[in-house]
Formats: C-alpha cells, sequence, structure tokens
C-alpha cells in the first residue's frame, strides 16, 4: 500500500529525512515513532503530497505523489497533528465541504456522512459550530471527515497529541475498528511508545532522519532484550535529552521561513 | 464547479456568521460617511464644488468593497494558522479551483457590504442619478471587489503570519485608498501624485461607480472598465500561481 525508497528531504543546509526506506502491507498498521524534531511530519507531508521530496522514490496505493497527486489524494484520509476544521461551519457542513470536494454523490455523502457521526458519536452535535467542541471531540470529528471519502490509507499525525487518557484509549478503539472492518491501512506517527506497542503490526524508530530500527513490536523488543518497547526506544535513541538537536532543527525551520520567498 | 461553488458558500457563511466583522466592517466606511461628508460639506459647497455627498458617496462604497475584499483574501493567513488550509491542499482538486472559489466568495461579500453602504449613502442624502445605470454599478462593484479580494490572496499566499498585516494596511491599502480620489478629484493633486493616482486599479474603480451613479467620470467608463478587468485577470493570474506554491 505504502512503498518508500531512499526518501530524503533537505530543507537548505538541514536534512529532516535522511534516505529512509520502508514499506506498509494492505491492512497494516504502521507506527512511526520517535523524538521530537526526528522527521514524522516531515515525512507524512511528503507521503500527503504537501511537500515534495529532495530525493527517493515513493508509491501510494501505486501513485506517485509528485506525479500523480490527484490519485494519490484520492487514496488517503488524514488527521493532522493541529486542528484543520473551520470551527466557524458545524460539524455537519464540515463533513459536508470534505464531501464536496471530494466529489462524492450527493446520496453516498449524505449517508456516509450520518455513518460515520454516528461511528464518532457526533450525531447529535451534527449541528453544531465546530468552535464549540473539545479537543477530543474535534479529533474524532477530523477522523470521520478523513474517511468520509472511502480512503485505502488513513494518515494519523500524533492523533491523540494533548488529549486525555479516556479519550485517546477511545480513539484508538475506533481507529482498531475501523482497521478490522473495513481493512484500512493505518500509518501513524507518536512518541507515545505504549500506543505503538498496543496498536502497531509494525513500528518503524526513526531518529535524526533516520529509521534505526523496524519491526514488530514483539521483535523489537526481543531485539534489544528488553520487557517493554520503551526502554527499546530509550536504548536505540539513546539516552540523552534533546535540547541541542531540537534547537538545531529550530533553527533551521526559522531559516526557512525567512528565506522561502 | 461544484468545488468553486462550496469554497464560495464557505466565504459566506464565515462573513455572516460573525456579527462582529458584519458590523465592525461597516463601521469605517460609516464615520467616514458621516463625519466627512457633513464636516466637509458645506466648504465644498462653498467651493463651488456642488453637494460633497453626491461626490464622497461613490468614494466611500469603494472602500468598503476594498477593505472587505482585501481582509477576505488575507484571510488566507488564518486558514493557515488555524489549519484549514491544509484540508483544502490535500484535497484532490485543483489549487487554481480553490482560489478561484474564494476569491469569488470574498468578492461576494465585499459587493454586499458595498451595497450596504450604499444603502446608508441614500438615507443620509445620496441621490441616484440615473437609474438605467445600476447595471453597470453592480458590474464594477464586482470588478473592484474580485481585484482586491485577488490582490489579497496573491499577498497572503507568501505571508505565513499575521506581522505583515499592519504593513499592508499602512503601505498598501491605505495608500490605495487615499490616492484613488475618493475623498477629493484626482485633478487637484500635484503632478506627481496624478502620476500615482493613474497607475492605482481603485482610481478606475471609483471613477467607474461615480459614472454609473452619477455620470462623472474623468478616466471614462470605458477606460475604467478596461482597466479593472484587466487588472482583475492579471491578479487573477498571479494569485493563482502564488496560491498553487503554498508549501506548508
Amino acid at each position: 500500500m505504502i512503498k518508500v525508497e531512499g526518501l530524503t528531504k533537505k530543507f537548505n543546509d538541514f536534512t529532516a529525512v535522511d534516505n529512509i526506506s520502508f514499506s506498509v502491507g494492505k491492512g497494516e498498521i504502521f507506527a512511526f515513532l520517535g523524538p521530537n524534531g526526528a522527521g514524522k511530519t516531515t515525512t507524512i507531508k511528503i507521503l500527503t503530497t504537501l511537500l515534495k521530496p529532495s530525493r527517493g522514490k515513493i508509491t501510494i496505493n501505486g501513485y506517485n505523489p509528485v506525479e500523480e497527486p490527484n490519485n494519490v489524494r484520492h487514496s488517503f484520509g488524514i488527521v493532522f497533528q493541529d486542528p484543520s476544521l473551520d470551527d466557524r461551519l458545524t460539524a455537519y457542513e464540515n463533513m459536508e465541504f470534505h464531501g464536496v470536494i471530494y466529489k462524492i454523490s450527493k446520496d453516498v455523502r449524505r449517508s456516509r456522512i450520518e455513518q460515520l457521526l454516528k461511528f464518532v458519536e457526533l450525531w447529535e452535535r451534527k449541528n453544531d459550530l465546530v468552535d464549540n467542541f473539545s479537543g477530543g471531540m474535534k479529533r474524532r470529528l477530523e477522523i470521520a471527515r478523513g474517511l468520509l471519502h472511502h480512503p485505502k490509507i488513513l494518515f494519523l499525525d500524533e492523533p491523540t497529541l494533548g488529549l486525555d487518557p479516556q479519550t485517546r484509549s477511545h480513539i484508538w478503539a475506533y481507529i482498531k475498528d475501523l482497521n478490522q472492518k473495513e481493512s484500512i491501512t493505518v500509518f501513524f506517527t507518536t512518541h507515545y511508545i505504549e500506543e505503538a506497542d498496543r496498536i502497531a503490526d509494525e513500528v518503524a524508530i526513526i531518529d535524526r532522519g533516520k529509521i534505526i530500527i523496524q519491526g514488530s513490536p514483539k521483535e523489537l523488543k526481543e531485539k534489544n532484550g528488553t520487557n517493554s518497547l520503551e526502554d527499546a526506544f530509550i536504548k536505540m535513541t539513546s539516552c540523552d535529552m534533546r535540547h541541542e538537536e531540537v534547537s538545531n532543527a529550530d533553527r533551521s525551520r526559522i531559516r526557512r521561513r525567512i528565506f522561502k520567498h | 464547479m461544484s468545488t468553486i461553488y462550496i469554497l464560495w458558500l464557505r466565504q459566506l457563511k464565515r462573513h455572516f456568521r460573525s456579527k462582529a466583522r458584519l458590523i465592525g466592517s461597516l463601521g469605517q466606511p460609516l464615520l467616514f460617511l458621516l463625519a466627512l461628508g457633513f464636516g466637509f460639506g458645506p466648504i465644498y459647497q462653498k467651493a463651488g464644488g456642488g453637494d460633497y455627498i453626491q461626490f464622497l458617496a461613490p468614494g466611500i462604497i469603494a472602500m468598503s468593497i476594498l477593505f472587505t475584499a482585501m481582509f477576505s483574501g488575507i484571510e488566507i493567513i488564518w486558514d493557515r494558522q488555524f489549519g484549514f488550509l491544509k484540508e483544502t491542499l490535500v484535497a484532490p482538486i485543483s489549487r487554481f479551483n480553490i482560489m478561484l472559489g474564494r476569491t469569488l466568495g470574498g468578492a461576494t461579500v465585499a459587493v454586499i457590504q458595498g451595497l450596504i453602504v450604499l444603502i446608508i449613502s441614500l438615507m443620509v442624502g445620496f441621490k441616484l442619478e440615473n437609474l438605467s445605470l445600476l447595471p453597470l454599478l453592480f458590474v464594477f462593484m464586482f470588478l473592484i471587489a474580485f481585484l482586491f479580494t485577488a490582490l489579497g490572496t496573491a499577498i497572503a499566499s507568501v505571508l505565513e503570519d499575521m506581522q505583515g498585516f499592519q504593513l499592508i494596511m499602512n503601505f498598501l491599502v491605505m495608500p490605495l485608498f487615499f490616492l484613488s480620489g475618493a475623498l477629493f478629484p484626482i485633478q487637484v493633486l500635484p503632478k506627481a501624485l496624478v502620476t500615482v493616482a493613474t497607475i492605482n486599479p481603485l482610481a478606475y474603480g471609483v471613477d467607474g461607480l461615480r459614472a454609473a451613479l452619477m455620470n462623472g467620470a474623468y478616466f471614462g467608463m470605458p477606460m475604467d472598465f478596461l482597466v479593472l478587468g484587466s487588472s482583475a485577470i492579471i491578479l487573477t493570474i498571479i494569485g493563482g500561481y502564488l496560491f498553487s506554491k503554498i508549501q506548508i
């Protein structure tokens, strides 16, 4: 479903993603795990056509994101790290907007919106402005919206960041359910290690733009002789704090902002 | 088409749901109309210029369109900051259609705002002199609105946050407004400023409105139409190009 070979992304002199390769099979749940500034979001942006890669070959559902962006865009749904809803529109209007720009016919749109809003338990609130929603409700609405056009792949960039434990477990329950019922391939990034451990079939640990290790949670634990994925993670990414790396990445980000246009 | 429509509809909903914005965007034109209209009216009359409200109203209508349109265009910065822009950028639709839908929506909102100011002007004593020219009035209002929404979109496509907003207000929008002949006739300005005014598209907008409302054009209606129309096309192309280059 997703195939990446030798992907590299440079912002001026800063290499955010450094020659990574991995593949995700149909119906798999794949976790991209790494500390802040490791290159997780950059990778997702490239896979979802928001950024162009500097080098490397990518296929998403058989299409190349650089050459056939619209085919790729039809193939996936995405939940971004930060909310991307229009808070002056109602939940239903946000769904409707999405359905229209993905050219879903009116009848299908109506029934699918109802089905999905019921699925994330927001049907009763469908006519409320998103502005009045809590963080967890917004995230649920975004998941529903990302699924509206029957995507083959669901990308989730830190889907549970900043949510309370109840909401987090709720959201993962939805995602597991979807993965089983609609056999959707799920690609998510997180730095909550226990989430990757519990949910994912396959985990890749990325640090400083490079994939250090990849395998099932069980394999990773065995390889490192640790009981928890957390220990394996810390062992792999070394236990130093990330001041230096993060500030380097930030500096480059600022530079990019200044010189981008 | 349906993409353009839903983006257009979204702009309208956003505008009319925000009461603060609706009223706020009327405050400034109203203040200008009343304070300047009644304040300078007697002087203008004494100097032999005639009824100042008759002269001023088309200028203030243009002003309200200019401000609303620029603001609608610049709203992309908000969409970028609050994330909604990403939702449209990952969708399988052309960037040019997104830009066009937004611009049409912003322009429609600005025209409605301009019509409200026209109605207020009529209430404070402005008189329509030639009703048969009313359709042309709509054409000019729409051209001004579209032109400046496209300009706002173009500018917002290259700005990352609201820091540049004041800069644009003070060094672009205000000069465009003051050197458009909205408040005083262009002819009375020093030569250098007249030259500036003749390259200001809003001057042709104000002139076109004045021509349609009261038969008093400086550049002449065909010239106004030509300049506004071609500027609108050029800015749509530039705005569309810059918008298509946005990376997040």
